[in-house]
């Protein structure tokens, strides 16, 4: 698959053609409507976290700002109420944080060792687990959410952040390995064979050679891992509490509350603190981002 | 350890590779018991992978299965007592109504968001300028969390607050855009959040395989005279499906497991009119008590994504056999 950045330049000079010309501007007209239709929830929210609740209401959840101010992410960050505690999206953004990042990283490191263990030794059952692991990416999570719910209770991890930690290192190191598997298949063979007829052992092999090769698909892995508990809602609201709460589970509570008068702009604040640290991934990886979804999902 | 093991690291790959050719015969045939102990280390790195998979999968699916023939109301209680909780199930018109709306939703979901992404990803091939821009601006959404997509939407298409009221101050009167309020149309409403959601997905997916397409055969199309449009639909779209089938599979597993998007934009209302399956077993299991019912929906769901994947799976599988094995010129 070659990659989505290269095109061949057919840079050639044509005289003008009418109709090409029409074609064109068609072209673009569609690509800039739709992709100001696709841009206009954020920019609404984004415009809104610096409106006045006041002037929201009065003209419309869809405007310019007329004032501007910066109060509504300070309350949304430190003193909004959200179910009945008004301690802002902190504490619910920091508990994310603790569980996303191990998680993420435990899973990737995981994934690596696997994909290297199935891809480059021989392995009696490496069909089973690799059927296994393919299972594992598409079970749904509701037919495992009652288990889980019994299962962390008896390990005394029950709505804790070690828990639902627990819960997405298992779950997305079915996913880690697939995806580092369909990478590390491509490495040759025969750094692996020679490596080994030198005497390294597995885990020497493993730091290095295949680390050293492998920066692109543990970047892609971390990105994808991280994104997708940091998004993930169903286990983190069944597997948190009061004391321990991700922040998509907080968000859906201040978006269920209502308290008659709607907070419109601490809560375009409080929704976009939330959707902040996978849009930075997105906009700094962005080409790390592309490649893991066209190469990761097409095999 | 009874070969000479040299430092991989303090030599440059090339050497190391020479190496191999100069290795005497009976040191690679010779597998001594230390060898064999080598071997084992990478099958022991994989055993806590597979043992963990395995509980997660296979043990967990069937106590879930279990749980489902037992009578558990509140707590868990390991009985048996048949059928009883699946009869009640599709008795239940929450759950009906679930399913329904998991039609009639999965299908314009999909439809639209291989529609609106096979379209995009054309134009976007058309050697335009500012694509990485408006890639990256497409593509966001799928990067956000379907809470935030949720909320976000529902606080647009709310007529007191959003697009509606925005148009009528705008003077546009008789403009009325009230999907999410009403019984009848709250479904399109969780149609229009989730197509935005997928749609730049769909087409950055289709653009990569576009640019995988052979160059040669679009030119000789081109030389025999056919225009853009025929040369898509009949040589270029046609040579992707592979693509179009891996999304296909990421699109129906998306609808199957959809909540926290409806849950966000509509809760589920008004009424039940939005409600989903996945909102079914989390409402049973957790707020209603109803854990044998939870579940049998939970199986239930299983049951729908083998059904719906499979043939989806084979399809491609057969369609790459006959590609690779149909050799005909």
């Amino acid at each position: 698959m070659p990659d989505i950045d290269t095109l061949p330049d057919f840079n050639r000079k044509k005289p003008f053609n009418p109709r090409r010309f029409a074609t064109r501007v068609a072209v673009y007209s569609i690509l800039i409507v739709v992709g100001l239709f696709t841009i206009m929830p954020l920019a609404v929210i984004l415009l809104n976290s610096l409106r006045f609740n006041a002037d929201i209401l009065r003209e419309s959840f869809i405007g310019w700002p007329t004032r501007i101010t910066l109060e509504n992410w300070d309350v949304a960050w430190s003193s909004a109420c959200i179910n009945a505690s008004c301690t802002g999206v902190k504490p619910y953004f920091i508990a994310s944080m603790l569980m996303v990042v191990p998680a993420t990283l435990i899973s990737t490191a995981i994934g690596l060792v696997n994909g290297f263990a199935l891809t480059k030794w021989k392995m009696p059952f490496a069909s089973v687990v690799f059927v296994a692991i393919t299972i594992g990416v598409f079970l749904p999570p509701q037919v495992v959410l009652l288990p889980w719910a019994i299962a962390l209770s008896w390990l005394g991890l029950s709505k804790s952040l070690a828990g639902l930690a627990l819960v997405h290192i298992i779950q997305g190191t079915c996913f880690t390995t697939l995806f580092c598997r369909n990478y590390l298949v491509n490495l040759p063979d025969d750094l692996i064979k020679a490596a080994r007829i030198d005497g390294a052992g597995f885990f020497r092999t493993f730091w290095k050679i295949v680390v050293p090769l492998s920066p692109p698909i543990i970047i892609v892995t971390i990105i994808w891992q991280f994104t997708f508990i940091w998004n993930e809602f169903l286990f983190a609201v069944t597997f948190s509490s009061s004391d321990f709460r991700p922040i998509t589970a907080a968000l859906m509570s201040l978006n269920a509350d209502d308290t008659g008068v709607s907070e419109y702009g601490f809560g375009s604040a409080a929704v976009l603190i939330a959707a902040i640290p996978p849009l930075l991934i997105y906009f700094f990886g962005g080409r790390y981002f592309v490649r893991g979804l066209t190469q990761g999902a097409v095999k | 350890m009874q070969a000479p093991s040299s430092f991989i690291g303090t030599k440059p790959l090339g050497q190391a590779m020479q190496s191999v050719a100069h290795i005497p015969e009976f040191r690679t045939r010779s597998v001594s018991r230390a060898a064999r102990m080598a071997q084992l280390v990478p099958t022991l790195v994989l055993l806590p992978t597979l043992i963990t998979t395995g509980i997660y999968i296979f043990v967990f699916v069937c106590w879930n299965i279990y749980l489902s023939l037992s009578s558990s109301t509140l707590l868990p209680v390991y009985d048996f007592a048949g059928f009883d909780a699946y009869t009640r199930l599709w008795r239940n018109p929450r759950w009906t109504t679930g399913v329904n709306n998991l039609a009639i939703f999965g299908a314009l979901y999909i439809v639209l968001s291989l529609l609106v992404g096979v379209v995009l990803a054309v134009l976007m091939d058309q050697r335009i300028k500012g694509e990485n821009f408006l890639r990256s601006i497409f593509l966001y959404p799928i990067a956000i969390s379907f809470v935030v997509t949720g909320t976000t939407w529902q606080w647009i298409l709310n007529p007191s607050t959003g697009l509606e009221k925005f148009f009528h101050d705008l003077g546009w009167t008789s403009f009325e855009f009230s999907l999410i309020t009403s019984r009848e149309t709250a479904l399109y409403a969780v149609v229009i959040a989730a197509v935005w959601h997928a749609s730049g997905f769909v087409m950055v997916m289709v653009l990569a395989a576009l640019r995988g397409v052979d160059h040669d055969v679009v030119k000789a199309g081109r030389i025999d005279g056919a225009g853009m449009f025929k040369i898509y639909r009949r040589i270029i779209l046609p040579s992707i499906w592979p693509v179009i089938i891996s999304v296909l599979i990421i699109l129906l597993q998306f609808a199957i497991k959809t909540f926290d998007l409806v849950l966000a934009l509509t809760h589920g209302g008004p009424g039940i009119s939005t409600t989903f399956p996945a909102i079914f077993v989390y409402d049973r299991l957790f707020a209603a008590g109803e854990l044998a019912q939870g579940a049998a929906a939970a199986v239930w769901l299983l049951i729908g994504l083998t059904v719906v994947l499979l043939p989806v799976i084979a399809l491609g599988w057969v369609l790459r056999k006959q590609k690779n094995g149909g050799g005909h010129a």
